[in-house]
């Protein structure tokens, strides 16, 4: 019930914003769309915590914050690799641990690592994560477990 | 205000170009695959995101930055699940990485066979 309230609040916002027309009968078909949309995604079984982490959104503000600054430091040391050439960059590729619980809580984890650029998240197996970094010491930060301790403070 | 916005616009959009080219630069100068792929991260994250901050900060018309923020927040949830699903594709076909080591090797056999 709550995943179904929240999905339809997001499209009806996503409907008003978009849209830019306030007249009644643009509503009424934004009301209908939004019905049909929720009931076929009740047919297919995908609204759930999965589509809609509900829970999460009180504390997603503030790993985002944090990860906008790690991704900023990443691209200027990413940036100044490439200016300075091949003979300074040291890629490695390392299989390093995940505290995770759940799915999405792995699935943040990894995309995250992805996201900075340096890292790339090539498998996931079980809580393993194979990583292949472009420099050694993106590797060491992520092995100091930072970015792993944040997600997992994020699923509970 | 007018003024202040125009500017901080143009300092946003000029460091976005400039991420944009050193992408394009880290493409065509690294050593194989997965390190390119590190060169992308660069243009599809912090490039793409000072282009369209640059670009909300240029347009007064709120529906439009609405729709640019939403381009913006597309591109972040997407683009980190193009690049894995290309390097997991490159990985089970054995495209093997070229590591730390093989790299100093090339770069003294480079050196060695230069008289």
């Amino acid at each position: 019930m709550r995943h179904t309230l929240f999905l339809s609040l997001t499209l009806a916002m996503f409907w008003v914003l978009i849209s830019g027309h306030y007249t009644t009968f643009i509503l009424v078909l934004g009301v209908i769309s939004i019905a049909i949309v929720v009931f076929v995604a009740h047919r297919m079984d995908v609204v759930d915590h999965e589509s809609q982490p509900v829970h999460l959104t009180l504390k997603l503000p503030a790993y985002y914050a944090w990860l906008i600054k790690e991704i900023i430091l990443a691209n200027i040391l990413v940036v100044k690799h490439i200016w300075l050439g091949n003979k300074t960059i040291s890629p490695v590729m390392t299989t390093i641990k995940a505290s995770q619980k759940t799915d999405i809580g792995k699935v943040i984890y990894a995309n995250s690592i992805t996201l900075t650029p340096g890292t790339v998240t090539l498998e996931l197996e079980g809580d393993k994560f194979i990583v292949h970094a472009l420099l050694r010491e993106s590797i060491k930060d992520l092995e100091s477990g930072e970015m792993d301790r944040r997600v997992t403070q994020l699923e509970d | 205000m007018e003024t202040i916005l125009e500017f901080s616009s143009s300092i946003f959009l000029l460091i976005g170009s400039f991420l944009c080219i050193s992408g394009g630069v880290g493409i065509l100068r690294f050593p194989d695959f997965y390190t390119r792929m590190h060169a992308v991260g660069v243009t599809e994250t912090l490039a793409t995101a000072m282009i369209l901050i640059g670009l909300i900060l240029h347009n007064p018309d709120f529906l439009v930055d609405i729709k640019l923020m939403i381009i913006l927040l597309m591109t972040i949830f997407i683009s980190p699940t193009a690049s894995h699903a290309l390097a997991k594709a490159a990985q089970h076909n054995k495209l093997m990485p070229k590591l730390d080591t093989d790299i100093k090797a090339d770069n003294k056999k480079v050196t060695s066979s230069n008289p």
